[in-house]
This record gives C-alpha cells, structure tokens and sequence, in this order.
C-alpha cells in the first residue's frame, strides 16, 4: 500500500490535517487510516478539521470517496470538515467530479480558520 | 472488425429534443449567423462546424443500441433499445424485405431501456431472416416475450417470423461470433449487467454499460482494467458526476466520466466513449460532461493520450 505523508497541528479546536503528495488509488487507503482517527476525536459542535491540501498534487476517484466517507461521518457527529488550499489540478479535479459543491472549500488555511473557529484563528495568528 | 455505428446512446428512457430546445438553438445559430452570408452549402457545415456540436446538433434520445460493423456477413447489435428500430429501418432500406438477414445480439441486461427495442424491429417479423440473442441471463428470453405479451404490447413474440435463437453465455467464457472473440464480464447493477469484450483482426471492442464501479475494493478495480486492457474503444456508462455516483446516487449501477477515465488510462486503452447519457440531461449539459472529461484526461495524462468522446445517435467510429 503506498502512503500519502500526513501530519497534523492542532489550533485551539481545530485541528488541521496535512497530507502531502498523490492520493491514487493506492494511497488512499493510506489517507483513510490517518485521517479516520482525528475525526472520531472531533467535538461535535466545536471547530473540527480542516484538511489542508497545500501539498497534494493529485487527487483520484478513490481519494475523493475517502473524502466523502469523512464528510458524512463528520455530518452524522454534527462536527465540521472543511477543506483548503487546493492546487490549480486539484481544484479542478474537484469541479469536475462535483466534490466543490459538498464541501466549504477556503483559498487558504488562515481564512478557512477564520470561518471555522475565532480562538483556532487567535491560535494561528499567534503561531 | 471496421466500425461502430452508434443507434441508442441514451440512459433509463428514450427522450426528445422538443420544440423549445429546438428554438432556443436555432436562435443561437441566428445570432452567430448575423451578418454572414454563405456562398455554399460547404460554407453552412463550415458554419455549423464552428457553432459546437451541443448547438447545431444533438446528441439523440433513441435508447442504447450500438452496431458493430464485423465486415463480415451478418450484423452485431449490442442492446435492444430503442435504437433498434431506426437501425431496423435502415437494414429494411440497404437490404430491402426479401434478402435475408442475419443478426447477433448481446443483451447487457434485461432492464426496459435495453430491451424496448425488440417489438419494433421490423427484420424480426420477416420469415427468413435470423435473430441470435446472446446473454448471460437466465430470464433473457422470458424478459422479452412477456414486454410482448397483453397488456403491454399488441403483438405477440410468437408472431416474430424470423428465426430466433437465444444463446446464453458464461462470463469469462470466450465465445467465437460472427468472426468475433467475445467475452463478457458480469458488472454491478442491480439483477446483473454483463459487459462484453469483442476482438478481432488485432482490434478490441468493450462495451460497458450499466456498471457501477466499486472504488474500494483495488481487485475489482484490476480486473475491470484487466477486461478494458488496450482495447481500441470502450464504451462507458458515464451517466452520473462522480459525487453524485457515489452518494446519492450510490447503488444505481451506473458510473462517471471520471472513473471512465480512470480505468481506462489505467488499462492502456485508445478511445473512452462516453454513453447511457443522462435523461435529464440536455445536449449543453452532455457536451459539458465531455469536456470535462476531456480535461481531466489531459491533467492527468502519464502516458499515450486518451482519445475521449461522447456518444450520439447516428455517430460513427472508424476503427
């Protein structure tokens, strides 16, 4: 199984979650293991996860059904999954699969915090 | 193997361009055409070109049936939608009611879009003439005489005058056709829908329609590439977007340009055609699935590039 590189930072409720490289269809499995866990230790009601794609190059069918699975887990725990920074080939992949209209998409982290959680933005803000 | 004619290319139900769309394109057309004169007939296709296919013409709305021109004797038919009776027309029109004709059918499955087909195809009444209908269903021919039988249609199946043979096929099991080598593929859809893989003359022919794709399971994934590999054309259910494919659309049994691309790049195939369109879906919005289509293939090219088309009623492909 290939594995996508994935770290985490935790802002006040927030925690964003950075997985780096190709999610193909052989990483995804990778991103579904490591992202799973950071989503059952949402608060419902409070922040949640934002997925920074900063550093994904590509994004395949299997990749977005990860990230469908994550969006209706969060939904049904009444916790938020945001995502931001795409790149220009991920951004597009997303259009035109349709995945742009299931999720709040941000031009960056800072404005996806900004929507997300007041002390998580503080928390940034303060490095 | 030389090409595919294309009868059907519509989804779940035959559908028409009606009056409004018509007139919505034709003030398209007017609008583009202000200020122009044409000197020739040749100067209007050049035109009509230009305007976009999704405007100065349509996509269709007969269900699928696709031809498959062997040049060998004998026709190859996949599905008995609604497009089988123009092509039944056409055959009566090329080979006139007294020469007798013979047909290879391969039925997908037996859902109404893919067998409607049956009652209006004229050769089917002509003694002389001979019908093999091929498929892995147990219930193909009961599903076809009872689409016949009171009170859904008027004529009966035993009133059919050709000669009609039905043949059942093992999937994964290579069968000799009309010169062909054909192969079919049990796909997900609800009561099963088979795929079929022709070959011949070095050429490879896969028509995959009403599939859904199960994207977590990387063994399905192999094998459906495994059944694509280096074909020449294979035909696609890209009825859905990829997000609706897989939420709530999920267990429809159908897929997306998306994974049709996909798979696809991943089995070294030449030409993806897009097909089973959407009913709810007008020649803009098809013409934009094959765009987009078309883009994705070209940011995610690794190797050779990806033919990507859209299948219409009455386009042709050359092999």
């Amino acid at each position: 199984m290939a594995a996508v590189q994935f770290a985490s930072r935790q802002f006040a409720d927030v925690v964003v979650a950075s997985p780096t490289g190709r999610i193909d269809h052989g990483a995804a499995q990778s991103l579904e293991q490591s992202l799973m866990p950071l989503l059952d230790a949402a608060v419902p009601g409070q922040g949640g996860v934002l997925l920074d794609f900063s550093g994904v190059e590509y994004i395949s069918s299997v990749g977005l059904r990860v990230l469908m699975i994550a969006g209706k887990r969060m939904h049904a725990r009444g916790a938020a999954l945001a995502i931001a920074t795409l790149q220009p080939v991920v951004a597009e992949i997303f259009a035109i699969s349709r995945f742009n209209g299931l999720f709040r998409v941000y031009p960056d982290v800072r404005e996806a915090l900004a929507a997300m959680s007041p002390a998580a933005l503080a928390a940034f803000d303060r490095g | 193997m030389r090409r595919i004619r294309f009868w059907g290319t519509r989804g779940s139900l035959p559908v028409a361009l009606d009056a409004a769309a018509l007139r919505r394109k034709m003030a398209v057309l007017l609008r583009a055409a202000s200020g122009r004169t044409f000197a020739s007939d040749d100067d209007i296709a050049r035109f009509l070109d230009e305007a976009g296919f999704d405007t100065a013409g349509t996509f269709g709305g007969n269900s699928s049936c696709v031809e498959i021109e062997t040049g060998g004797p004998g026709h190859v038919l996949c599905d008995l939608g609604s497009g089988l009776r123009p092509f039944g027309q056409a055959m009566l029109a090329r080979h006139g009611p007294a020469s007798p004709q013979t047909y290879h059918v391969f039925v997908s499955h037996v859902h109404w879009d893919h067998i409607m087909g049956l009652p209006f195809f004229t050769p089917a009444y002509l003694p002389g003439n001979r019908l093999f209908v091929y498929g892995c269903h147990a219930e193909l021919e009961e599903a076809l005489r009872r689409q016949m039988d009171p009170p859904s249609f008027p004529v009966r199946f035993d009133h059919l005058r050709a000669d009609i043979r039905f043949v059942t096929l093992s999937p994964g099991v290579p069968r000799e056709v009309a010169g062909m080598t054909v192969t079919a593929k049990l796909q997900r859809h609800s009561g099963d829908s088979y795929g079929y893989r022709f070959e011949a003359g070095g050429r490879t022919i896969v028509y995959s329609t009403d599939s859904e794709h199960a994207l977590a399971d990387p063994a399905e994934t192999q094998a459906v590439a495994d059944f694509f590999r280096d074909a020449d054309v294979v035909i696609f259910d890209a009825m859905y977007s990829l997000a609706d494919a897989i939420s709530v659309k999920a267990d429809w049994g159908h897929s997306s340009n998306v994974v049709g691309v996909e798979l696809c790049q991943m089995a070294g195939v030449r030409h993806l055609c897009l097909y089973h369109h959407e009913p709810a879906f007008d020649d803009a919005a098809i013409a934009r699935v094959l765009a987009e289509a078309r883009r994705l293939e070209e940011i995610t090219r690794a190797g050779a590039p990806l033919r990507v088309s859209s299948a219409y009623d009455g386009m042709v492909i050359d092999l």
